[in-house]
């Protein structure tokens, strides 16, 4: 079905005024809000002059410590939205009992409930591990930087464009209606005619160029660029974990990519892939979609089993246990991971033996994952334990993940899931593993590598208030649900009749409110810990007492990571170091090759922006001239050869002795 | 290992990673994400391939001659491309670049006569709205014929810089990921005419 | 290789020569034309018997273009280049048989959408 095309204005497309949602008190109220503290930003930024340190030392770095750096930023700021998504739909559902309507209409419930899954996912959970990947792994392995450094910090634009083009739907036009994967044929362009599914494929699109980028540039990196001396099975779990994860991206992406993009034929050319009539099939849609959807749940909880590794061995004071056994359990995940899609559409009608496979080989992980969790105990079992913040998320990990990997087993019993498929059980069940997996092992990482980037330890009081209250929020927000799914209540729903069922909401509201506080004392956190960074500081470079490369170097490493470059004898590199005598060299620096910052990656993603609203908005005259821009720039940078420059030997010899300098004062 | 060295916990020498060391094996891994973009397009075309809803089969519309020439028309462009790089290898600026350009000739062809096949299909009526066969169909080979075009645009870039520099090794690194590229396409097309055109014709 | 004046040469992959050129693409005219051939003429009769060899056919092209043309060996790259093929190989052939089995399961379970569009089911 093509819309009509020749009822748009050659100049603004589709654009009108009406696009503007003035009319909805609610929307009015965030742009104001946001008008007003984006303002405040931006003056702070002028006020204090740092526009050009930014754009000099942040926008256009290809250092990877600062990409990573930027990547959790972006992470941070969109589970701000991310969660006032949630709390709205908390709300919602806590009151709209029987007469009562709540305050959210329908359309503007569906756009929240699909943004809040896009966002989480994309550009809250993806942009935090990504980030985390990027500023430790090049470290880890000893490495001067990522093989391809402006790919990195163009990686990182894209991913922060398609994260715009979803925040600009918020203020122009709409989003889409369809949930967050945008099933046909309601996504279809009889169902869905208005910008909101356009704005959700054009801002992933965008975005996973990024993702995709990022991927072959950390595999390249881990494969090419570690230090002598560190095998395969010496590299360390998180780094492993990386590999797996990156790996798990290059492979799973470009599904994403080419199934949103038939949609988006569908959408503006007509074509009949999804439809329901002309010898389409919405069902295809669903089936690609998961072949690239189950495996996107493991590139995000892979890494964070990575960190739980790390901090585990670290706080334990030990070795991990098995760590063959856990880098065999993450090869296993990652190639399980793509002969399980079909778990979430068990109810679509394929069959008792396609189910029966799909369900079995769904079990089948438990198995390598329970590895995993017994590794991980068995390293605690007599270690000296040590509870500092990231050590306390690990275990609130454990206990929590646990119950959402059990539930999510009772999911994979086909019978099981015709009960409960679309039910809120299946809700609980994943962010019990999203939240009690994926964002536990966030905060245990960002707690533990943060004196790592800025050189100074969070604050702990406020980081044990945040973890409590994230802790029981999340548990009182979610146990209801278990509850109101065994009693058939399904999703995305926006009123309900029965009364009865009102205790529960607002139990699991009352957890929301809960992980709001936890989330506002993680931001204090960040803020007092700045405040008090000179009681906080951490001079050695190693304030955990850890045990891999990244910890040998100073905090905050200088841009070249390492002066000379390491040499790996052990698992526990730096822990070898540290018991065999290791002295840090004081002299023979030597200058170093590096690769020079580019606005390119800016200009770039900012084309691609202007692309998407193009292509959004059928303003066919912008969409044009920005792909022909694009390609203008990328062939124009190409024809640079000259991206690297020479550290100079004294500066590198200044950075190293200052180091010396504050050793010594601190001994 | 480190001769003079005092310590065994670094090295004093610099620089064990070669400049661009890494970007063969990264291009390849994105040629792998490229390859898993086609398995989508194909998975698509083998479910709806059949799903002609009452419109044209493949019976109607294709002409095996055309796609033969057409396969003929990349099959040259490979050996020339090969060609190509051997002249590279020896240094040769001046037969590099007419090796180049008489794989983009061929490169030319192969789109235009794709261009000509599409052209009058929709004449015919059997556009791509018409059937999910047909959906299938004209984004499966329009997206190898999108990546000819890119690498056509490619080639045309790198004939610029090989002219403006000469061979030099990141130039030698860049037509090596464009070989890759390009044979990489071939590999891509066998599939489309055995799957596509011939078994087309066998329905 | 050609002389040392590239020393970054030695990492790349080798790049065969003429002679190894020309017989790929004797090779892969001659693995073309067959099943052109097949199909235009007819001669096998059967088109199971003729769709089995343009199949094989395209494999074997397939591994001769892998060969002649990419060069590939599981040397280049410390093995990496052929291990991410090989991968890939097998998520495509999962994606592919994996999606024709659940759709063929879904086609014949669920109930047509219309009477049209059951004519149209195969």
């Amino acid at each position: 079905m093509l819309s009509d095309h020749s009822a748009l204005s050659p100049i603004f497309g589709r654009l009108t005024l009406d696009a503007i949602p003035y009319h909805e008190p609610i929307l009015l109220v965030t742009f104001a809000v946001v008008a007003l503290g984006g303002s405040c930003v931006l003056g702070a930024i002028t006020y204090f002059r740092l526009w050009g340190v930014l754009w000099r030392d942040w926008f256009t770095s290809v250092d990877h410590k600062r990409i990573g750096v930027m990547y959790v930023v972006l992470g941070l700021v969109m589970l701000l939205r991310g969660f006032a998504d949630a709390l709205m739909m908390r709300a919602q559902q806590a009151m709209s009992f029987g007469a009562e309507e709540g305050f959210l209409p329908t359309h503007h419930y569906d756009q929240i409930f699909t943004a809040h899954g896009v966002i989480m996912i994309f550009f809250v959970a993806m942009p935090l591990v990504t980030g985390l990947m990027n500023f430790v792994v090049p470290l880890q392995i000893g490495a001067r930087d990522v093989s391809f450094p402006f790919l990195n910090n163009f990686s990182f634009w894209m991913t922060t464009a398609g994260a715009v083009v979803i925040m600009i739907s918020l203020f122009v036009g709409e989003f889409a209606h369809t949930g967050w994967l945008a099933y046909p044929p309601l996504s279809e362009i009889g169902y869905s005619p208005d910008v909101g599914v356009d704005y959700y494929i054009w801002g992933l699109q965008v975005a996973g160029i990024g993702t995709l980028l990022s991927g072959v540039n950390l595999i390249a990196t881990i494969v090419k660029m570690r230090a002598p001396g560190m095998t395969m099975m010496r590299m360390p779990v998180f780094t492993w974990t990386a590999l797996c994860t990156n790996i798990l991206i290059v492979a799973a992406f470009p599904v994403l990519t080419a199934v949103l993009a038939l949609l988006a034929l569908d959408r503006t050319v007509g074509t009949n892939f999804f439809t329901n009539d002309f010898g389409g099939n919405p069902m295809m849609y669903v089936n690609l979609i998961w072949i690239w959807g189950h495996p996107e749940v493991y590139i995000l909880i892979l890494p964070v089993f990575g960190i739980f590794s790390e901090v585990t061995a670290t706080f334990c004071g030990k070795r991990l246990f098995g760590y063959t056994s856990m880098v065999y359990a993450t090869l296993v995940i990652t190639i399980l991971a793509y002969i399980v899609w079909l778990h979430h559409f068990f109810t679509m009608g394929s069959g008792a033996s396609v189910n029966s496979f799909f369900g079995i080989t769904t079990m089948v992980i438990s198995i390598p994952t329970g590895a995993k969790i017994f590794n991980w105990l068995f390293t605690m079992y007599r270690g000296r334990i040590r509870f500092e913040l990231p050590m306390m998320w690990v275990l609130a990990f454990m206990l929590t993940f646990v119950v959402g990997g059990m539930t999510g087993v009772l999911l994979a019993v086909p019978p099981a899931d015709f009960v409960l498929h679309n039910s809120l059980f299946l809700i609980a069940h994943f962010h019990n593993v999203i939240i009690g997996g994926v964002l536990f092992g966030l905060f245990a990482g960002i707690n533990y590598w943060f004196p790592k980037a800025f050189g100074f330890r969070l604050d702990p009081f406020w980081g044990k208030i945040s973890f409590w209250f994230w802790v029981v929020g999340f548990y009182c927000a979610f146990m209801p649900l278990y509850a109101l799914g065994l009693m058939g209540v399904t999703r995305r729903l926006r009123h309900f009749d029965d009364p009865s069922l009102q205790i529960w909401f607002i139990i699991a509201a009352c957890g929301a409110v809960l992980i709001a506080i936890g989330i506002a004392a993680s931001l204090v956190q960040f803020y007092v810990s700045f405040r008090n960074r000179e009681k906080l500081r951490d001079v050695t470079g190693d304030p955990w007492d850890a045990r891999t490369l990244e910890w040998s170097t100073a905090s905050p490493p200088p841009s070249y990571n390492f002066a000379f470059t390491p040499v790996v004898r052990d698992i526990d590199a730096w822990t070898d170091m540290k018991l065999h005598g290791f002295e840090r060299p004081l002299q023979g620096f030597r200058a170093i090759h590096m690769p020079s910052n580019t606005g390119t990656g800016v200009i770039l993603s900012g084309l691609c922006v202007a692309f998407a609203m193009g292509m959004i908005w059928y303003i066919w005259w912008l969409a044009i001239l920005s792909l022909a821009a694009l390609l203008w720039v990328g062939i124009t940078h190409t024809f640079n050869y000259h991206r690297d420059f020479n550290l100079p030997l004294s500066e590198v010899a200044a950075t190293e002795d200052a180091r010396t300098r504050l050793l010594e004062g601190r001994i | 290992m480190q001769e003079g060295n005092v310590s065994p916990f670094y090295r004093v020498d610099e620089d064990h990673h070669a400049e661009g060391g890494s970007t063969m094996l990264g291009f390849w891994l994105y040629l792998m994400s490229d390859c898993l973009i086609f398995a989508v397009l194909f998975a698509t075309y083998g479910v709806l391939g059949r799903h002609y809803a009452a419109g044209p089969a493949p019976k109607d519309i294709f002409e095996l001659p055309l796609v033969a020439t057409n396969t003929a028309m990349l099959l040259f462009s490979s050996i020339t491309y090969g060609f190509a790089m051997l002249a590279m290898e020896r240094g040769k600026v001046g037969q590099t670049q007419t090796w180049l350009a008489i794989t983009a000739l061929f490169g030319l062809a192969f789109i235009s006569i794709e261009l000509h096949e599409f052209a009058t299909l929709i004449a015919e009526g059997a556009t791509p709205q018409r059937s999910g066969f047909l959906s299938s169909f004209f984004t499966l080979v329009g997206t190898h014929g999108l990546h000819v075009s890119c690498g056509l645009i490619w080639l045309a870039t790198l004939m610029a810089q090989v002219w403006r520099h000469g061979l030099i090794p990141a130039n030698r690194r860049r037509l090596q990921c464009l070989s890759l590229f390009w044979h990489f396409l071939d590999v891509i097309w066998i599939g489309v005419f055995t799957f596509v055109y011939l078994m087309g014709m066998l329905r | 290789m050609s002389g040392a004046a590239h020393s970054d040469h030695d990492a790349a992959p080798a790049h065969g020569s003429v002679k190894s050129y020309l017989t790929g693409f004797g090779l892969s005219v001659v693995l073309t034309a067959i099943p052109f051939w097949l199909v235009m003429s007819g001669a096998l009769g059967s088109n199971k018997l003729t769709i089995v060899a343009i199949v094989g056919l395209a494999v074997i092209q397939i591994i001769v273009h892998m060969i002649y043309f990419l060069h590939m060996n599981a040397k280049s790259e410390g093995g990496w280049t052929i291990m991410a093929l090989i991968f890939t190989l097998m998520l495509v052939v999962i994606a592919l048989s994996g999606t024709l089995w659940v759709m063929y399961h879904l086609d014949e379970n669920m109930a047509p959408m219309s009477a049209e569009d059951g004519r149209n089911m195969p």
